[in-house]
């Protein structure tokens, strides 16, 4: 791997965005920052903030409220990044799947690169994804 | 100096420096995950980021903001320039104050309301620190008799025992220059916080590089300052700065952030009175 590669493998920023979920995945997420799984050891940091992202991370399905934000959020990172589905919300709208006021999982309005399925995902599996997630990274022009 | 120092000089200030400002903020981070009970990234990881953020597409809101932040990397670096090359101390702060200025620019060139708080704050962090390096530089001079590093340089003694009052209040200045708690009121230390990065808010890619270089650069240069205070022999002084270094990291994990008038109380009435005390005491007792 070049030293460019490298560097983006090495150095993830992650912003999280809940799209209205029940927050169990949320936690979970939050979960991976704590001396327990300290994913800042990977260089992987919390960012609040889409113009430092690399990696933008979605829990809760995607309704007709949030997601011009959603839309707009992902527009403003800059390239390369990588879009990660947290949860089965995300990934296809899980227990509010044709509900009306849902549109279904967040690929509806964004291309996501990883599913995680799960309610709520364990952190580990968390952490499996965004390993995952760096692959694609990693080949990213 | 001869040619050759000179050169030397600049080698030192310019290309050296980053690495040193890298590595310190990776012992930085992995210091602050083990007083967390983390394991934290590794020591290289901020040259990763950096690497990372220049490869990146740079996503603009105006072309001045870019200038700023040319600006503001080009006069800390002659600041470090002139440090390096022995020259006028006054000089070297007003230089890193116009710098300073150029961020605060930067960020208020946007309508961002995040940046725009960060703007504002960042002026009050420059009004809490500025004042104190430039009595620091009257402190020097009421000791050693110069205001030129070179003739500090020649002292025969360390300023230290002398100007220790002095030394106190210049730990306050270090803590709101590295932007540590509980004075990291512009750029919030962690992103996610409610000011997401404040006077960074609106850069991106390469130019956020750009601007943690330049935060490299000053946080040496500060350091170097401080290493001032035990001239004679170069490793007493470097050991006095990487100690002050950790004394900020200690600080920086056992406060909360305070607000602004509150940092303004502690820096002016705490780190100007400090000087301002020393000063009295070397114009009566002679230090």
């Amino acid at each position: 791997m070049g030293l460019i590669t490298t560097s983006r493998v090495k150095s993830p920023w992650l912003l999280h965005f809940d799209c209205g979920s029940c927050n169990g995945c949320d936690i979970e997420l939050l979960a991976c920052l704590t001396p327990v799984y300290d994913v800042e050891r990977f260089g992987i940091l919390n960012i609040g903030n889409p113009k430092h992202a690399d990696v933008l991370a979605v829990t809760g399905p995607a309704n007709h409220r949030n997601y011009r934000v959603l839309h707009n959020l992902y527009q403003q990172m800059p390239d390369p990044k990588v879009v990660i589905a947290i949860g089965t919300c995300a990934c296809t709208g899980g227990v509010f799947y044709n509900c009306p006021n849902i549109l279904g999982g967040i690929d509806k309005v964004i291309p996501v690169d990883v599913y995680i399925p799960g309610c709520a995902v364990k952190p580990e599996a968390i952490i499996d994804g965004v390993v995952l997630a760096l692959g694609k990274l990693a080949k990213a022009r | 100096m001869s040619w050759w120092q000179i050169i030397l000089a600049f080698i030192l200030a310019i290309v050296v420096t980053p690495f040193i400002g890298g590595l310190l903020r990776g012992v930085d981070r992995k210091l602050t995950a083990r007083m967390q009970g983390r394991r934290g990234p590794p020591i290289q990881q901020p040259f990763y980021d950096v690497v990372k953020l220049f490869s990146k597409q740079t996503i603009t809101t105006n072309r001045t903001q870019l200038v700023l932040a040319y600006g503001y990397l080009l006069l800390i670096v002659a600041s470090l320039v002139l440090f390096a090359l022995k020259q006028d101390l006054l000089m070297v702060i007003l230089v890193l104050g116009v710098g300073s200025v150029c961020l605060v620019l930067g960020s208020l060139s946007v309508r961002s309301p995040y940046s725009q708080f960060g703007g504002h704050r960042e002026l009050l962090q420059m009004l809490a620190y500025e004042p104190i390096l430039i009595l620091v530089a009257v402190a020097i001079y009421l000791k050693t008799g110069a205001f030129f590093i070179g003739n500090i340089f020649d002292q025969g003694e360390p300023l230290l025992p002398s100007l220790w009052v002095t030394y106190l209040a210049l730990l306050i200045a270090l803590i709101i220059v590295m932007r540590k708690s509980p004075f990291d009121i512009s750029a919030s230390e962690h992103a996610h916080q409610e000011i997401v990065r404040g006077v960074f808010t609106e850069y991106s890619g390469s130019y956020l590089g750009l601007l943690e270089l330049a935060h490299w650069y000053e946080m040496v240069l500060l350091l170097s300052i401080i290493s001032l205070l035990w001239v004679p022999g170069v490793w007493p002084g470097i050991l006095l700065a990487l100690f002050s270094f950790f004394v900020v990291l200690i600080i920086d994990n056992i406060t909360a952030r305070l607000t602004w008038p509150r940092m303004l109380r502690v820096s002016w009435v705490g780190g100007l009175g400090l000087v301002v005390l020393n000063l009295v005491g070397l114009h009566f007792f002679g230090g």
